[in-house]
């Protein structure tokens, strides 16, 4: 049977319709188990002793009053953990601090006890002496030379000399020669923008059910978006085989970047080690805020040169990231995709990569890119409209298409970004007019897209039902994207194909559920894995007919005669194949393992209305359209989802949220009464328009969606306000005090 | 030969070159063959990279074919959330 999947013209049956979420009973009924939900015969609860400094060396830990206490059965500090491999070494000083708490919140010590309440009482009898240290939480403070240092020795031989050994790396993009393309305009534009740290604002806190026997062999039910890199990470900190460590993960209630790393797992199977008992450990919303990781919080100078016919000649960014207390801020990716949607002669970037005492920057749905897509865009509006020009026609004119030397590097092949703008500019959103005290904003918006390590395992059950293995927790609706693609390969209906998220033990090396790389990699090899099912089905109804198995097709969910000369049989359906298994060689099943490379690159458009109090500077969101590629859209309403998934969290950073440190470095605002995420009543409806440009790499043309719909909401919303504000916004979040003092600030000027 | 475009910081460390030739067939051949002509590229490249061979975006696959006519970018690490 000859499969070519990748040349024929697909008139698809199943991908592209909208069936029920495999999981949305569970969902909404409550029999959904997450992080916390598992129990064991057993159980202890564990807890956290958290630094309540800054910046504290740790002179000394007694814990004996601690292990004292009735009902506690083990406490663990940083001593408990041997030496560990460079890799995991900065994620278990973040676990668990060594010599030094490094940010309010910091780990120092856990108890596994009885109960809460004895847990508790535990950790206050835990003595911790520390020596205060001077802390820095800002960013540009951070780079002076004179700052509290939080490392010595671990600046790259990027950095030129004379810098504060916070400054952990430099890079530069780009092409061309900025100071002869900013001569060549007729404007330039050069400000400084900031932009707060904020949280991926998850609603379930991380979560974990740790085990470890007697024998070596450990067990642990986690909430997590990747749980093979939980299992290798805990293995390398523990010491222990990865074969020894079976990892399951729950349900999970939102991720968006935050759940790529360990915060309380080796914790837990440490105190489970010691104690010989099953450990659960869950976050507090506070501990959530204080101790996993937000984004970065960013100082970004951007220098535009524009004619007055739009055209821009330059573009030059300088980004400073700060990453928390360990080196690895998402600057480069920020370096690198800000200016990628433009086809710009001379552009460059430069990106500083710092620490603070604040906690390690995690990964957030395109890291590092909305930051630097708010500065640049801002700056290109502010350009454009100087001139008088329509915004959307300028972005037209400069925007990158097949063939554009993108601004990092390579060259595009066929992309979506002009498909994009031409659909906002034919979309009535543009033209809808606007009030009094109201203002559109535009902007564009670029993400990259991963593939990677994954496995698909396709088995076909005995009475003919399918099911999908697979090994990435499903954030954003990747059950029903593979239920699809697997029966749209099949050809059999979604009903009959039910996919599973397997454990660590079942299947090989899976990468993170991150990198929007799931739809694309595990979509890619569940295709693969049909493939090699229907070869095999084949084959079997060859075998039954009596004909060389080169003259069997499959089509319409059967194995049929490939033509007049294979003879004259009627059709074997899957399950008339899969009743006869048995007898025809055993079980049949379809696997596939790669190393998914390809991933296409995707763009998105958008606009929005805002209403801007001038008496109180609140913002209010009237209207607001996504226009993204997608490649292809697998199930149009989770790619919708996600698309406005992504708004809503822009709209979030663009207004609200931020992570407020007092002038002692503690976190002011640790908890959701304080730090605002948008709510139902905040938002109206978010438009979509789903633009389908097919990704080469892939069988079916899928892109990933789940990150480029963050990446232009805040320079669109900033464009917007300060339209309906007059004034310039140049700081985020754009909250109503900043607004106001803004607005106030052009009345007096 | 393969030529190779590398991102603005890591030309220092090749001699201050924006574009270097490499003999090589495949992305490890490409990877080893940076390292051992310009030393100053290592601490980077053990640090991981990512590399656009005709503008498809490859981590980790060793022997994925380049063609002496490819566009070959060697990148940032790319990383997602």
């Amino acid at each position: 049977m000859a499969l070519d999947d990748t040349k024929k013209a697909r008139v698809f049956k199943v991908v592209g319709t909208r069936p029920d979420r495999p999981d949305g009973i569970d969902k909404v009924t409550g029999r959904a188990r997450f992080g916390a939900d598992m129990v064991a015969p057993g159980m202890l609860t564990g807890r956290v002793l958290r630094s309540p400094h800054a910046h504290a060396r740790i002179v000394r830990i007694d814990t004996s009053k601690a292990e004292a206490l009735a009902g506690v059965k083990a406490v663990v500090t940083r001593a408990d953990f041997g030496a560990v491999p460079d890799h995991v070494a900065d994620i278990l000083d973040n676990c668990m601090a060594g010599d030094k708490a490094l940010y309010d919140g910091h780990a120092v010590a856990a108890v596994a006890a009885s109960s809460a309440a004895v847990a508790r009482k535990a950790l206050k009898l835990i003595e911790v002496e520390y020596e205060v240290l001077p802390h820095v939480t800002d960013v540009d403070a951070a780079m002076q030379p004179g700052a509290p240092v939080l490392h010595e020795g671990r600046q790259q031989e990027t950095v030129p000399e004379g810098l504060s050994p916070n400054v952990i790396a430099r890079s530069e993009f780009g092409h061309g020669d900025i100071e002869a393309g900013l001569k060549q305009a007729d404007r330039v534009i050069e400000r400084t923008y900031r932009t707060a740290a904020t949280h991926q604002g998850y609603i379930e806190p991380h979560a974990c059910l740790a085990t470890m026997s007697s024998d070596g062999q450990g067990d642990l039910w986690v909430c997590t978006q990747g749980h093979y890199m939980v299992r290798n990470t805990c293995a390398a900190i523990l010491g222990i085989e990865q074969g020894q460590l079976r990892v399951t993960a729950s349900e999970i209630g939102g991720g968006f970047g935050g759940k790529t790393t360990v915060f309380l797992e080796p914790v837990a199977l440490m105190l489970a080690r010691k104690s010989g008992r099953p450990v659960k450990m869950v976050m507090s919303r506070s501990e959530v805020l204080r101790a996993t990781g937000p984004t970065s919080s960013t100082s970004i100078d951007v220098k535009i040169g524009m004619t007055k016919d739009g055209k821009i000649t330059a573009g030059f960014a300088e980004l400073r990231y700060q990453g928390g207390a360990y080196p690895g801020s998402p600057v480069d990716m920020g370096a690198m995709s800000g200016f990628a949607p433009y086809d710009l002669e001379n552009v460059k970037t430069v990106g500083w990569d710092v620490v603070t005492n604040r906690p390690k920057a995690a990964a957030y749905r395109a890291p590092g890119a909305p930051m630097a897509a708010f500065a640049i865009e801002s700056a290109i509006d502010e350009a454009a409209k100087g001139f008088g020009l329509d915004p959307l026609e300028v972005r037209l004119m400069n925007g990158a298409d097949e063939g554009t030397k993108s601004s990092y590097g390579p060259t595009y092949p066929a992309i979506g970004l002009k498909a994009t703008l031409e659909a906002a500019k034919s979309h009535p959103h543009w033209t809808a007019p606007l009030g009094e005290n109201q203002g559109r904003g535009v902007a564009c918006g670029f993400w990259f897209n991963f593939g990677g390590d994954t496995c698909v395992s396709l088995n076909i059950t005995p009475d003919g039902t399918v099911t999908v293995s697979e090994g990435n927790p499903d954030i954003g609706g990747s059950r029903a994207s593979m239920t699809m693609m697997a029966a749209e390969e099949l050809g059999i209906p979604y009903d009959q194909v039910r996919t599973i998220i397997a454990d660590t033990g079942a299947l090989g090396q899976n990468d993170v559920t991150d990198g929007s790389r799931v739809t694309f990699a595990v979509g890619l090899a569940t295709i693969k894995a049909a493939q090699a099912a229907k070869q095999e089905m084949c084959r079997r109804a060859a075998m039954v007919w009596g004909i060389d198995e080169e003259a069997v097709e499959w089509e319409n969910g059967a194995a049929r005669p490939a033509g007049p000369n294979a003879g004259k049989f009627p059709p074997m359906t899957i399950k008339e194949i899969a009743a006869v298994a048995s007898n025809t060689g055993g079980p049949i099943a379809g696997h596939h393992e790669v190393m998914a490379e390809g991933a296409g690159v995707s763009f998105a458009t958008h606009m929005v209305d805002v209403e801007v109090d001038p008496d109180t500077g609140a913002t209010k969101i009237l209207r607001y359209t996504v226009f993204q590629d997608a490649g292809k859209a697998v199930h149009p309403s989770y790619v919708e989802g996600q698309f406005q998934g992504g708004a809503v969290q822009g709209i979030g950073w663009a207004l609200n949220e931020e992570y407020i440190y007092g002038e002692d470095g503690i976190l002011q605002n640790a908890g959701f009464l304080d730090y605002r995420i948008p709510v139902a009543s905040d938002l109206p409806m978010i438009d979509t328009v789903i633009l389908e440009i097919p990704n080469p790499g892939h069988p079916y043309g899928v892109r990933g969606v789940g990150e480029t719909s963050i990446v232009p909401p805040l320079a669109a919303i900033a464009n917007a306000v300060s339209a309906a504000a007059g004034v310039r916004m140049t700081q985020l979040p754009m909250s109503p005090p900043r607004v106001l003092a803004a607005i106030q600030g052009k009345a007096t000027a | 030969m393969v030529e190779v475009l590398l991102w603005g910081s890591l030309a220092e460390s090749a001699e201050g070159q924006r574009k270097v030739a490499v003999e090589a067939a495949t992305l490890r051949e490409l990877l080893d063959g940076l390292g051992e002509r310009f030393p100053g590229l290592r601490p980077e490249l053990e640090r991981g990279v990512s590399v656009s061979i005709d503008g498809r975006v490859y981590n980790d696959s060793w022997f994925t074919p380049i063609r002496p006519d490819s566009e070959v970018v060697l990148l940032k690490r790319l990383k997602g959330g």
